[in-house]
């Protein structure tokens, strides 16, 4: 009601001022009609209403709300206050759109990523279960979470009943082969177990999901996911029913997944039934561990209670199987989590650098408004003397300080808009990355972020400019007013405060960027220069036999090494820094036995062609390398890593020493070869490695097909073409993959700490530039109100290098307690990393005292050089000049 | 001269506003009209305040107690004119039985001293 009134203002006062108009004519011509002269009977007319204006005012009044009436005109004064001085309107709203908006980009992306629930059904119902090794050595890379074995799954989900269901997913690599003279190409596959879509309320997009009898060894059943749906099939539907060539193997399409579902993986591209293509014996196994697995908890168990059916479980079995690598724990974590574990940690670090950033701007805005206030003091203290309440003062202000925000926060909020765009696309492997958006939730937290910035920018100055101190002004004629000692202390605490938490923001992009170059220079252990790697898969119903993918490997090895332009070529498993690509326990035949339940030796497991090493340059230590005589029956040789040596021939010679791996099934291998130690992924220590015969022929658990690295003399991806012109004239039906020069492998494998470093950096370096804006900003308009005192000093014969000294002491003080508060706070911000995200802090320390020493030099000589110039200014004055001025 | 009233002014408000509806009863008015008859009806006691009718006609027409249209006056001329509405009479009613049972309950109270002074005058 009183709304409606409120905006019909206008036309309720044009309506009473025709009313009156009226009144007066009516009241006029009855005066006359008492015999009045006109003019009388209008004066008395005029009179009898008295005036009109009180009379608009007071219906004005009665028709206005007071607040909106208030802030309608709070509103306007302060706009034309902020358009008066447009060059610190325009600073305070670009510092305050650079804040916002990265805390509102990195919102959002942590709200997708982190924050909202996938997209399946009951999300929050569901967990993920890993084997968990309790050995403080299996531990000491951070709680170990380890992928479930196969018959450990199956006797989960068919012994013990604290879930609803349990299902398990794992990844594979197929060849896909045209069937129409399409190209063949690699696709990341991913297992899922028949009830997997079901428990995760997944509905095909077309066709149906695997059912149970389709989940088995022979089982030949695949689903398109989306996106190779309508890259390959161009989205024709009648796909479903049709067959497919996977690994030259048909299998039929049974259905589609939705476009939305890119789950665990956006790479994956086709799914198969989670037993499809192990061979039985595999499945059979508790510690081939290569499994996921996602639980749906039931209505009314508690987890704790459901898991504990299955550590027990989980003990028992770890009890039978005492000699092999079977966990004697469980534990969980929930599926977002899991999902995002890699990047939780760096986007909270970068959430937090955000926030420490906002605070900066806002501590910076509140610094300048601090000394906008002392340019108003004696408007504010006129006004006040005039009877403007003090409530009604600080209101004025913040309004100014909520139009900044305002304005700066939707700037923000667009800039923000293309910085998630951008960031989305730029965080290598961010899960759910297409459904990073900005929403309504996004739009309420920069709201709720520039109110907050609002009031912690607004209050403080509004408050010290609005202090009875402030009336003191009008009781001095000086212009030196007594308020404005205890307003340089309060910018000098915001400053320091501004000082502390840019330290802070230095000193842990600093510890990352240390940690960065420390990944990037990894020794790799190997020859990394000009080299072309690319991995390819013998197709299994072609190649089955060993001496047939023999006689092609060698055949290519051949081809390769005699094409102009090759230094070396190394044919392997999984080349260095290329990741972890399977391990395997072992056991010493010349050792005395393992007792019972003790971890049993490991180690990554690698093949190797017989010029694989001297190709990547890894040093014979001691033994010699494999020859071609190391094949098929004869192949019962391992070369091991010198990590291996020192680990578990400690002291000893372990050249004709045997390994005897239970997985291999096949006895023992005779140590053959000592070498060098390399990298499996660059940030990861250095693990122990044994290497067998890739002329075996067999690939022992897990194939994961050949990856090739091919030196050359010069730029290596020149040769990629040659090299696969090579391969198809062997094999035209076989595709490769990973095309790319070991140095990229690497830099893959760097994955975003990189990327993060710089993107705290970067917040880093605007923090303080805000910094020394404010500090330059505080010192001028110190020498401002100090001029007449410094004018007095020199005439009295102080030198130009005391004024200088003693306006350089005053500006660097804030900025010496702001270093000394900012490196005690970096020092619990450290703590923080180290206990949290351990992880991102690779060979470097939480207390690095070259990053501490090296952030205190750039800030002591930035804030130095932000104090130089109105110090140098103030020792230049002239004391005639300054005198004459006050 | 509206200093003189301030006192008076919150007191009246709600009766010049029971005043204006009564005055409706007679007919359509326009604000001159209905000053002018609550001054002659009162026997020129109580002097209606410009500055307070216009707020108090506006205030009950957005309360949906009288509506108003534009006429012609007595004299030809434009004037807003004023009708009470079917809620405005209830109201009216209302107002003036709490009206009566105030004045009866500060008569009973001022009875004895208003009776004196009464009698001095």
């Amino acid at each position: 009601m009183s709304w409606r009134r409120f905006f019909h203002r206008k036309v309720a006062d044009a309506e009473l001022q025709n009313e009156i108009e009226s009144f007066l004519v009516e009241e006029t011509a009855e005066n006359v009609a008492r015999g009045m002269s006109p003019e009388e009977a209008r004066r008395q007319a005029h009179i009898k209403l008295g005036s009109p204006q009180h009379v608009r005012e007071s219906l004005w009044m009665q028709n206005s709300l007071p607040a909106l009436e208030n802030f309608n005109r709070e509103t306007k004064y302060a706009l034309r206050t902020l358009l008066r001085t447009p060059g610190f309107s325009l600073m305070a709203i670009l510092v305050m759109a650079l804040c916002i908006g990265a805390a509102t980009s990195l919102f959002t992306v942590v709200r997708s990523v982190l924050l909202r629930p996938l997209p399946f059904r009951d999300p929050d119902q569901l967990v993920m279960l890993y084997e968990h090794f309790r050995s403080p050595s299996s531990n000491q890379h951070g709680f170990n979470y380890n992928p479930v074995a196969p018959a450990d799954f199956y006797d989960w989900r068919a012994q013990t009943h604290g879930f609803e269901d349990m299902a398990a997913l794992r990844y594979g690599r197929f060849n896909i082969t045209g069937e129409r003279g399409e190209l063949p190409e690699v696709v990341m596959a991913g297992g899922g177990s028949w009830n997997l879509f079901p428990l995760l309320g997944v509905q095909p997009a077309l066709g149906r999901t695997f059912v149970e009898s389709e989940d088995r060894s022979d089982g030949t059943a695949v689903m398109l996911t989306w996106s190779v749906f309508q890259r390959r099939f161009a989205g024709d539907p009648s796909i479903v029913g049709r067959q497919i060539h996977l690994d030259g193997w048909p299998y039929t399409v049974v259905g589609v997944l939705p476009s939305w579902f890119t789950y665990p993986d956006a790479k994956i591209e086709v799914w198969v039934p989670y037993a499809a293509g192990f061979p039985p014996f595999v499945l059979k196994h508790h510690d081939f561990h290569f499994s996921f697995v996602v639980a749906r908890m039931r209505p009314g168990v508690s987890l704790s209670n459901a898991i504990s059916q299955v550590r027990a479980l989980q003990y028992r079995t770890h009890m039978e199987y005492l000699h092999d690598p079977v966990a004697e724990d469980v534990a969980t974590r929930s599926i977002t989590d899991d999902l995002a574990k890699e990047v939780q940690k760096p986007l909270l670090i970068l959430m937090a650098a955000a926030g420490c950033m906002l605070l900066i701007g806002c501590l910076n805005v509140a610094n300048l408004l601090v000394a906008r206030g002392a340019a108003r003091q004696k408007e504010v203290a006129i006004r006040g003397a005039l009877g403007a309440g003090r409530l009604t003062l600080i209101r004025e202000q913040i309004t100014e300080s909520l139009l900044i925000c305002i304005v700066g926060g939707a700037a923000g909020l667009s800039l923000s808009l293309a910085a998630t765009h951008w960031l989305a696309r730029a965080w290598k492997d961010l899960p759910s990355a297409q459904s990073i958006r900005s929403d309504g939730a996004v739009v309420a937290f920069a709201c709720a972020m520039i109110f907050a910035a609002t009031l912690f920018a607004g209050l403080l100055p509004a408050i010290s400019s609005t202090s009875k101190a402030v009336f003191a002004i009008l009781q001095s004629s000086s212009r030196n007013a007594g308020g404005s000692v205890s307003r340089t202390a309060l910018r000098k605490t915001l400053l320091t405060a501004e000082i502390a938490a840019t330290v802070v923001l230095l000193i842990a992009s600093g510890l990352l960027l240390k940690s960065f170059v420390r990944l990037r220079t990894t020794e790799l252990g190997c020859v990394t220069d000009n080299v072309l790697t690319l991995n390819y898969s013998l197709p299994a119903n072609k190649y089955d036999k060993p001496e047939k993918a023999n006689a092609f490997n060698e055949a290519l090895l051949e081809r390769l090494r005699a094409m102009p332009g090759v230094r070396g070529v190394a044919l392997g498993s999984v080349l260095p820094g290329a990741g972890y690509g399977g391990d395997d326990v072992f056991t010493i035949p010349e050792h005395p036995p393992f007792p019972p339940g003790e971890e049993l030796p490991n180690a990554l497991q690698r093949r190797a062609d017989p010029g694989y090493f001297s190709a990547l340059q890894i040093p014979l230590l001691s033994g010699r390398y494999f020859t071609g005589h190391d094949r098929t029956d004869k192949a019962n040789k391992v070369i091991i890593s010198k990590e291996l040596a020192r680990r578990y021939f400690p002291g000893e010679n372990p050249i004709g020493k045997h390994l005897r791996p239970p997985a291999y099934g096949k006895g023992d291998f005779e140590v053959v070869g000592v070498v060098g130690d390399t990298i499996f992924r660059v940030g990861q220590p250095i693990s122990p490695t044994m290497y067998f015969p890739i002329l075996s022929g067999s690939g022992g658990s897990g194939d994961v097909g050949q990856a090739l690295a091919v030196r050359s003399v010069s730029d290596p991806m020149t040769m990629a073409i040659p090299v696969q012109k090579q391969i198809a004239a062997l094999e035209p039906e076989m595709p490769v993959s990973s095309v790319l020069t070991l140095d990229r492998v690497v830099g893959e494998s760097l994955g975003n700490a990189g990327f993060s470093a710089t993107l705290v950096l970067a917040f880093a370096i605007l923090s303080l530039l805000l910094a020394c804006v404010g500090l330059y900003g505080v010192l001028s308009y110190l020498m401002t109100q100090r001029s007449t005192e410094i004018g007095i000093r020199i005439a009295l014969g102080a030198r130009r290098e005391q004024v200088l000294r003693l306006m350089l002491v005053d500006g660097l003080r804030p900025a010496l307690f702001g270093l000394a508060a900012g490196i005690a706070a970096s020092v619990a911000a450290a703590q923080l990393i180290r206990h949290y995200a351990d992880s991102m802090l690779y060979r470097t320390r939480a207390l690095d005292p070259e990053i501490f020493a090296i952030v205190a030099a750039t800030l002591l000589a930035v804030a130095a050089l932000a104090c130089v110039v109105p110090a140098w200014r103030a020792s230049r004055l002239d004391p005639m000049q300054a005198l004459r001025t006050e | 001269m509206s200093q003189k009233n301030q006192p008076d002014l919150d007191m009246l408000k709600g009766t010049l506003d029971m005043m204006i509806l009564r005055t409706l009863i007679g007919g359509d008015a326009h604000g001159h009209t209905i000053a002018k008859v609550i001054e002659r009806t009162s026997e020129d006691v109580l002097e209606v305040e410009q500055g307070s009718l216009y707020p108090a006609l506006h205030r009950l027409e957005d309360r949906g107690w009288v509506s108003s249209y534009w006429g012609l006056s007595e004299n030809n001329r434009k004037a807003k004119f004023y009708r009470l509405s079917a809620v405005g009479r209830k109201q009216l009613v209302r107002e003036t039985s709490r009206w009566r049972q105030m004045t009866r309950a500060i008569g009973l109270v001022m009875g004895e001293e208003m009776a004196q002074n009464g009698g001095g005058q």
